[in-house]
């Protein structure tokens, strides 16, 4: 954005809502439906759900029924009550990680696009290398070796490999906004680096960092899924999706049901993460472009 | 461009450096003595001795790496104590099987991506590309493990198709027919995922390039619509394009793994986590190391081949 210095602060008071796209039904479906699933998934214990470990012998592989409206799996538990369990590691795994991506890259994102010099090419010589390394072939080997394998060195492990890769969206996203004017404005006046980074940058660099947050959660659940496909992440019994399907793949001939409902589950996780994310970044993207 | 290129060589000598380093660090990550878990049943004094002389387990750290980076550049990545097979070469056997995937793979996502986003960006905004638009966005959200999974209920279980079902797999030199229809499934579900970024990625290129000032001077000329297509507008937008499949290797061979493991294909992924299950280490130690340096190298020559396309780049 070489034009940046020739236009005006207008990005600090908020622009007319109509300048925006707009975010259509589509996208509060989707925003209550990513509610629900966290509803779900927090207060999976209180709800009225059937145990998820609870083996029922005489009522194995049973389709969809009034009492168990998944049906039940190989061994007779009920599979609504794992699909709404098995969100939590999805969810735990996805926010977790990406907790820990945004912690540590965002704001050393934000420092060396602000201050450049030599901290921002240290940084981003090292990020540069980290993002050669192939991430997920990092995760799954690690994962292979460190046993036993638990939600916390999961989440350690996959929020650190996506470290370099929120480095440089953050970076970039505020090199377009650090040369602007009003920053200008703010250093003339006296402000401190802290107040610029706090006050005048952050505000600026959420949306983007929103929309990748949201697009960053719904790529590592889809990574801890086939993670769990493969037998590396927590172990069962706890239900995760990935380890439901994985489960389900030996008995897919007598039981599809036991594969379709974690499956649309994670789709449907995906699609809501991945459309609100999407709509969010155009709906920003349109207002900085309208100015 | 020869100082950028000698630039990037330094770089990638650098990487690769580090990822032998990480890769040679992974058996420490292992809870209690390394010895006693690389050789699980294959515990005896014997192997014992030898995986010490071997590994150099009872020097220092740094000694340690340097005789196992002696050993890796000598193409020996140590023998299993699990198979007692030799590691490079079990790697030889399963790596051409990844490699047909692969290339299988990409030939059926661009010959679906390319036709399909010069349609979409005939008209942007028209139905048809709605349509593509819509589809693709929900092709993102459905991961390749949950797509082989139901590719496998459908096509094989369901349909009956033959040779495509679980533990089908034929090898390319026993009957190639057989071979193509136990890859199909696993080609179609790693096609997909690419195609949805070569799809997108290639869709609003053409649309920036169609805007340009030499394709109205072509229509102008009168040159037909398919020609402008094929032969002044993809050129440009190839170098996107390019750089879209370079950055997708990695998520490539993880959609591998996941497919191998399904299918029981015995390519690196299934090996791979066949490893990881029965605990030998230096077996996935060392296909970790293959394919992180594969994937670099491959990243490394779709840089160059963009260089080649748009020497720009490297001017920057």
């Amino acid at each position: 954005m070489s034009s940046a210095v020739t236009r005006t602060h207008e990005l600090d008071e908020s622009p007319p809502d109509d300048a925006r796209a707009p975010l259509g039904p589509l996208f509060w479906v989707c925003v209550a439906w990513l509610a629900l699933n966290v509803v779900g998934a927090v207060f999976a214990n209180v709800l009225p759900l059937d145990n998820p470990l609870y083996q029922n012998y005489s009522l194995v592989n049973a389709g969809p029924s009034l009492h168990h409206w998944f049906g039940t799996d190989d061994l007779g538990r009920d599979i609504f009550s794992r699909v709404v369990f098995g969100s939590r590691v999805s969810l735990a795994v996805g926010a977790g990680s990406m907790l820990i991506g945004f912690g540590i890259g965002a704001p050393l994102g934000m420092l060396a696009a602000y201050r450049r010099g030599r901290l921002d090419a240290l940084l981003s010589a090292v990020m540069y290398v980290a993002l050669a390394f192939p991430a997920i072939v990092a995760v799954i080997a690690v994962l292979s070796f460190w046993t036993p394998r638990t939600l916390v060195k999961i989440i350690l492990v996959i929020g650190l490999a996506s470290t370099p890769l929120v480095y440089r969206v953050i970076r970039a996203a505020t090199m377009s906004v650090a040369t602007r004017d009003f920053v200008i404005a703010a250093k003339v006046q006296g402000a401190t680096d802290r107040r610029i980074l706090l006050r005048e940058l952050t505000p600026n660099v959420a949306p983007i960092g929103i929309s990748f947050l949201l697009i960053g959660v719904a790529t590592v659940v889809a990574l801890e899924g086939a993670l769990a496909f493969l037998g590396l992440s927590v172990n069962p019994p706890t239900p995760s999706w990935g380890n439901m399907i994985n489960e389900a793949r030996t008995v897919m001939s007598q039981n599809p049901w036991l594969v379709l409902f974690p499956s649309a589950a994670m789709c449907l996780l995906l699609l809501a993460l991945n459309f609100v994310g999407d709509r969010l970044r155009h709906h920003f993207e349109v207002a900085e472009v309208k100015l | 461009m020869l100082r950028y290129v000698v630039r990037r060589l330094l770089t990638l000598v650098g990487i690769v450096i580090v990822i032998s380093v990480g890769s040679f660090y992974l058996i420490h990550l292992l809870p209690g003595n390394p010895a006693t878990v690389i050789l699980g049943t294959g515990d005896s004094p014997a192997n014992r001795a030898l995986l010490y002389q071997q590994l150099g387990l009872n020097r220092p750290l740094v000694a340690q790496y340097f005789i196992w980076m002696g050993n890796v550049l000598h193409g020996n990545l140590g023998v299993s104590f699990i198979s007692q097979t030799s590691v490079a070469a079990t790697i030889r056997a399963a790596l051409p099987i990844d490699i047909e995937l692969i290339v299988l793979s990409q030939i059926l996502a661009f010959a679906l991506a390319i036709p399909l986003a010069m349609r979409s960006a005939r008209h942007p905004d028209g139905w048809v590309d709605r349509l593509l638009s819509a589809g693709s966005f929900t092709l993102l959200s459905i991961p390749p493990f949950i797509l082989i999974v139901l590719l496998v209920l459908v096509v094989s279980i369901k349909l009956g198709v033959a040779n495509t079902g679980p533990s089908a797999y034929v090898a390319l030199g026993t009957d190639w027919v057989a071979n193509l229809e136990s890859l199909s499934l696993p080609a179609v579900t790693l096609a997909l995922g690419s195609f949805v970024v070569y799809f997108r990625v290639l869709r609003s290129d053409l649309i920036a390039t169609l805007q340009e000032e030499f394709i109205a001077m072509a229509r102008s000329k009168g040159i037909s619509h398919r020609r402008i297509m094929w032969r002044h507008a993809l050129r440009p937008s190839s170098v996107a394009l390019l750089g879209a499949a370079g950055v997708n290797i990695g998520g490539l061979l993880a959609g591998g793994f996941v497919v191998e493991y399904l299918l029981a294909i015995p390519g690196l992924g299934y090996t791979l986590i066949s490893g990881i299950a029965s605990s030998d280490y230096l077996l996935v130690q060392g296909i970790v190391l293959v394919v992180s340096v594969g994937v670099v190298l491959v990243n490394f020559l779709f840089d160059f081949a963009i260089n080649l396309i748009d020497p720009r780049i490297s001017r920057e």
